[in-house]
């Protein structure tokens, strides 16, 4: 395949294997959070960690937008689409993310909820048009990569008056997430932050540029490399985070300089800030409540927002409180250290943000993870 | 038909309530258009049943339901699925395909013209294989209890060499062999479907393997221990089931693994993984180390299997796991899928 496998090539891999074996401090430990979904994918997809030296460790960051979706939000969604009147639409595997009790959408659906499967904002735009007396309300989630679709797709349907159709808006903001992994005091209790680099977001960087991460690398003191989401992509960005550690810098780098600039995507950015503003906090979860880490619809396109239009109530459900995720997430537990890892929380049945996605750091090592120790094992 | 002299309007009629009701009607829909598609001398004494030879040695049995959506799609149509299918879950066993049996149940309002083009290439698909369709029920049910057309089918085979093939018999050592490129089937449904819709010159593998099989089998005999078709969730669930039924793992090599260009592009598009996406005319065989290469080269002189290849072996593995060396250089397993397969939204 023209233009993808050329970044997946198994002797440039070697290469920059060996690279890092030869660059690491043997005496060193060297953990690196990716923060993205697509990044942990390509990680286990290509099996990564396999060309790693011992130490060098990778911690599946909170980067997947279905995985952080509190069960609050879930089940705000279950009880809207419990309207007759109402079709929900929503992106891919949202479908499967718990909320409280056991409840999904793809329970809901069962239950005769009318939720359809989109790729694209413009599904949505072309199901509410198809359907004038429905009450289409479009499922937002995402990071910034998925905010401009959204944005873009109010605009449409301001310009074809398309009155039935509304935003359940749950759009969040990479730089507080990754700002609260690092600053949440929880960390210093369980022995200081388990962080020493972040491969940070590729998609979501080609929106917002590498600036914003500028002043969390100064702050923390933590190098951040921007990579690309094929696997040489992350392969060369451990390279770079390794010799950045080596060196005791702590630079905002791009590896992905084949798509992302430093100030980003202009256009996307103001297509944005005209319909989203700020939201003074938002629930993750797994993290709790991160101030300014979410986004809801302006003022100007009220008439969209769903959570209004359907006087939403905010739901409060409390996260398991046996449930690791928040120091599995920071990279502070394991997987088996948490109570309910196998147990009651299984891919099956996920309870915590870790097990939700199959790439989810929890789900990852109840699939690869076990085969690893038990490898260990026998040579030891 | 004596007494109805109406003719069944094949180009723009449609079925209704009366086709499904025993009557006159029924009577018309079977002989003029089911009868007609499959015709042979079983249908044509017009029983409830049909009565056939028993030949020696052990007969096999399975049954299918088809409810795929959309019913027509490149490559073929939910009635040449159900003939082949069916006829794959018989030849799976190592046995010869002889007869299937079709319950139609039909939604109010579908197009007669659909419904014939759908009963003439399974008619076409059990000549060409060589099997006969000897029992079918048709149903109609009202607007909106069914979509468009469900076909539930039975196969019967007869297996008439000395062994059967049987997931459990895999043991250390074996080769993975797959007849062909992977994910074709189900590429080529996704393209015509709703939400998705795309354009591809990727059409459904769906064909019938009883023939791949036999030559399979006069190449290695007992060697062959499990043949499967990988279908729904791909060779991923198929590995997977013969992994827990044999008490074994298994380690593939990804490089080895035939996947078609436009499809493998595809599945990078949509976020989905080939090796989790349907097929209907391939299959996978667990093969003696020792026959593996002669099955193969049988393989590949066969017209179903040019693509043919060894993408593996089977392992000692408590876990059960499959795992994949990947074409990058790391491991992986391949899990299960815990449901459908869904599009990654990052």
């Amino acid at each position: 395949m023209k233009y993808a496998d050329e970044f997946r090539d198994k002797t440039l891999a070697q290469g920059l294997a060996g690279a890092i074996s030869a660059e690491a401090d043997p005496q060193k430990a060297y953990r690196f959070m990716e923060f993205c979904g697509g990044h942990t994918h390509a990680i286990s997809r290509y099996g990564l960690e396999d060309l790693l030296p011992a130490n060098v460790r990778m911690i599946h960051g909170p980067g997947c937008p279905v995985c952080v979706l509190p069960a609050s939000r879930i089940d705000m969604a279950i009880r809207l689409v419990e309207r007759p009147e109402v079709t929900l639409c929503v992106y891919g595997d949202l479908i499967r993310a718990p909320g409280s009790q056991g409840q999904s959408l793809l329970r809901a659906k069962a239950l005769g909820a009318d939720i359809r499967m989109v790729y694209s904002t413009l599904d949505v735009i072309r199901i509410a048009e198809q359907a004038p007396s429905r009450e289409v309300v479009f499922f937002a989630i995402g990071f910034e990569t998925t905010t401009p679709p959204t944005a873009i797709m109010i605009q449409m349907a301001e310009k074809k008056r398309l009155k039935s159709l509304s935003v359940f808006c749950n759009h969040v903001l990479t730089p507080s997430a990754m700002q609260s992994i690092l600053e949440n005091p929880k960390i210093r209790n369980i022995g200081g932050a388990a962080i020493d680099g972040f491969v940070g977001p590729a998609h979501v960087s080609t929106i917002i540029g590498t600036q914003p991460y500028e002043l969390l690398a100064e702050q923390f003191g933590k190098p951040i490399v921007i990579a690309g989401f094929e696997p040489l992509d992350v392969m060369q960005a451990i390279l770079m985070l390794v010799r950045q550690v080596n060196e005791d810098r702590y630079d905002v780098e791009n590896q992905y300089s084949r798509a992302v600039r430093r100030e980003g995507n202009r256009r996307a950015k103001d297509e944005v800030s005209q319909v989203f503003e700020s939201r003074e906090q938002f629930e993750w979860r797994g993290l709790g409540f991160v101030r300014n880490s979410g986004l809801k619809l302006r003022r100007v396109y009220a008439r969209f927002d769903a959570e209004a239009r359907f006087a939403m109530h905010e739901l409060q459900v409390a996260d398991n409180p046996a449930c690791e995720c928040c120091a599995i997430l920071r990279g502070a537990k394991q997987p088996v250290d948490c109570k309910l890892f196998g147990t009651l929380c299984t891919p099956e049945t996920p309870i915590g943000s870790c097990m939700v996605s199959s790439e989810g750091a929890c789900a990852a090592y109840w699939t690869y993870g076990r085969v690893r120790d038990d490898q260990v094992r026998r040579m030891s | 038909m004596s007494g109805y002299h109406r003719k069944l309007d094949l180009e723009n009629g449609r079925v209704d309530l009366s086709h499904g009701a025993g009557g006159r009607a029924m009577a018309q829909l079977i002989s003029s258009l089911f009868h007609r598609a499959f015709g042979n001398e079983w249908l044509a004494r017009c029983n409830d049943q049909s009565a056939f030879d028993v030949e020696t040695g052990k007969l096999v049995m399975t049954t299918d339901g088809y409810v795929v959506s959309p019913l027509f799609f490149p490559g073929g149509n939910i009635g040449s699925l159900a003939v082949h299918g069916t006829i794959n879950d018989v030849a799976m066993s190592g046995a010869r395909p002889l007869y299937l049996s079709a319950s139609f149940i039909i939604e109010e309002g579908f197009p007669l013209s659909d419904l014939k083009t759908i009963a003439d290439s399974m008619g076409a698909e059990a000549r060409a294989a060589g099997v006969y369709i000897i029992a079918g029920d048709t149903k109609v049910v009202e607007r909106g209890k069914a979509d468009g057309l469900f076909i539930s089918t039975t196969g019967i085979g007869a297996l008439a060499h000395g062994f059967d093939l049987s997931a459990d018999k895999a043991i250390v050592g074996d080769r993975v062999l797959v007849s062909g490129s992977l994910g074709d089937h189900g590429v080529a449904i996704m393209s015509k479907r709703q939400n998705v819709a795309f354009q591809t010159e990727i059409v459904s593998d769906s064909a019938a393997l009883h023939n791949l099989v036999a030559v399979m089998i006069a190449a290695g005999g007992a060697g062959i221990r499990v043949m499967r078709d990988p279908t729904r969730g791909g060779l991923a669930a198929t590995l997977n089931e013969i992994a827990h039924q044999s008490g074994l793992g298994f380690r593939l090599q990804e490089a080895a693994i035939p996947v078609k260009p436009a499809v493998a592009a595809t599945c990078e598009l949509l976020g989905l993984d080939p090796i989790h996406v349907a097929n209907e005319g391939k299959l996978v065989a667990i093969v003696a180390p020792n026959l593996a290469d002669a099955v193969l080269t049988a393989m590949k002189a066969h017209p179903l299997g040019c693509d043919a290849a060894d993408i593996g072996e089977t392992v000692a593995d408590d876990h059960k796991f499959v795992q994949i060396a990947t074409s990058f250089g790391g491991g992986r397993i391949v899990d299960w899928l815990s449901g459908e397969q869904l599009p990654r939204i990052c």
